[in-house]
């Protein structure tokens, strides 16, 4: 690998060992809803170091802008107003790649090569190598890759593996007014976020929690949140996981189909090597020549 | 060009180029399909331009595939409609892989075997092209648990029609006298009072 920062754990599409010598330490952004503002300087700093600009869109009535994800946004903020316990609520969340530990893209892409995910954890697309095919669409269990319809390649965030190669943090953690989000070790960051949630309980959100959904192997995004119990308040899936048809798709159907199709091919030239060819009888040669 | 004289045709020069134009594409579909399917076959797109360039070409094998495959179902399901002996020959399937086909009930134009392979393929066809639209991305955007689905059902009766196109080629080759008539129509009377000789009686009846 070109960068120790950067050794890889998986790629797509490849079936043998990735190198595997060193284990760096996994890092985590952290994500803390309670804290953030929705000023979207994030989505700003995102289009500033990725070099990435979203056409001008339409204000639709609602502060979410852009309103989508897309190949030239990567993160946006979304606003969602919920009534609890008789008050409004105004749960704003950076929306994003959650760079799982248990990637559905990685395990989707039948590129190889054209998602890794590194050591450290962050899942990063090469779009060299795509082919545009969208099977990371399909696998994604949080709606995160956006296919452009300009190239045909996908985007999405790939947590500055740029910046954090070089030891920097995101740029959206860098530019973030309130300290709402943070980025460190993984481990760090969950002790972050347990001194986080302690306060937030003791201020009557007894339901305060982490989202580090289990289902994925845990990710490498997290989130505080004042719900947790109902992470679909914020448009969050409440146990994300890849889904079994992709699991099949990618899974037991791959050794099963080669094995299928050996079988047939191997049982056709066996059986010609046994019985030999079915030609047409002398007989009915004869009777034909006489005719 | 005259060969033998008393050849049987079996198949006009219009229904051999429309085989031909399915037969190509599937073999095209077949390799650019499980390059996006296994890793081990990933190198197949190098026949294709690349990665991408089999991505961009597959569907269009595909609407290819279906277009000829149409006017093959138009042609030829008259000539495959099951009937009873076609099912007494499958029962007795076990014997003709023997190589022991003397006492094989008699066979019109297709046998048992054919009539269900027709069928089999009509039906995949029929999994396949939706599946196939329900994946094609750069023009079409489902739901996304319609594209899992389909991801599913494609890939799966892919299989399915591959291994019945190795049947479907390793009968033609196992049974001598028969790849020329893909080739250029004709086969030998000997060839059709073998393996065909209700159809043989019938185009020899004058």
């Amino acid at each position: 690998m070109a960068l120790q920062s950067l050794d890889i754990e998986r790629r797509s599409a490849t079936t043998t060992p990735v190198p595997g010598v060193r284990t760096p330490l996994e890092v985590a952004k952290l994500i803390d809803v309670t804290t953030c503002i929705g000023c979207k300087a994030c989505q700003v700093s995102c289009s500033e170091w990725n070099d990435i600009r979203a056409p001008v869109g339409s204000n639709i009535g609602v502060y979410d802008n852009p309103i989508d994800l897309s190949p030239q946004a990567w993160t946006v903020m979304r606003y969602a107003e919920v009534e609890e316990g008789g008050r409004l609520q105004w749960l704003i969340r950076k929306d994003g790649c959650m760079h799982c530990a248990d990637p559905g893209c990685v395990l989707s892409c039948p590129a190889p090569d054209a998602i890794v995910q590194f050591k450290n954890g962050i899942v990063d697309f090469h779009q060299e190598h795509c082919t545009g095919c969208g099977y990371c669409l399909t696998g994604c269990p949080f709606n995160i890759p956006r296919l452009s319809e300009e190239d045909g390649k996908v985007y999405k965030c790939s947590l500055c593996s740029d910046r954090v190669a070089v030891g920097q943090e995101p740029s959206c953690v860098k530019t973030c007014p309130t300290g709402a989000l943070r980025f460190g070790s993984k481990e760090d960051m969950q002790v972050i976020a347990a001194e986080r949630i302690a306060n937030l309980q003791q201020r009557g959100f007894a339901n305060a929690g982490l989202y580090d959904p289990p289902g994925v192997g845990g990710t490498h995004v997290m989130y505080v949140l004042h719900h947790a119990d109902r992470p679909e308040l914020y448009g969050l899936p409440q146990d994300p996981a890849i889904s079994p048809l992709v699991e099949l798709w990618k899974g037991l159907a791959k050794p099963l189909a080669i094995a299928t199709m050996a079988l047939v091919g191997f049982a056709s030239l066996f059986h010609y090597v046994t019985k030999g060819p079915n030609a047409v009888s002398k007989e009915i040669e004869k009777e034909e020549e006489a005719a | 060009m005259r060969r033998n004289p008393r050849d049987l045709t079996r198949y006009t020069p219009g229904q051999r180029a429309t085989h031909w134009v399915v037969g190509i594409s599937f073999i095209l579909l077949g390799m650019s399909g499980l390059a996006f399917f296994h890793p081990a076959f990933y190198p197949f797109t190098m026949l294709f331009g690349g990665g991408t360039w089999a991505r961009i070409l597959h569907p269009i094998f595909g609407v290819l595939m279906g277009l000829a495959f149409i006017l093959m179902v138009i042609r030829f399901t008259k000539h495959n409609l099951m009937s009873r002996v076609d099912w007494q020959w499958i029962g007795r399937i076990g014997e003709m892989v023997n190589g022991n086909d003397e006492g094989m009930p008699e066979q019109g134009k297709y046998n048992g075997g054919q009539k269900l392979l027709f069928w089999l393929l009509l039906l995949g066809m029929l999994l396949l092209i939706p599946s196939g639209i329900v994946l094609w991305r750069a023009y079409f955007d489902f739901p996304v648990e319609w594209v899992r689905w389909a991801a599913v059902v494609h890939s799966a009766t892919a299989v399915v029609m591959i291994c019945l196109i190795f049947v479907h080629v390793y009968a033609a080759i196992w049974v001598t006298g028969t790849i020329r008539a893909m080739w250029y129509g004709t086969v030998t009377r000997a060839w059709a009072k073998q393996h065909h000789r209700d159809w043989y009686r019938q185009v020899t009846r004058d």
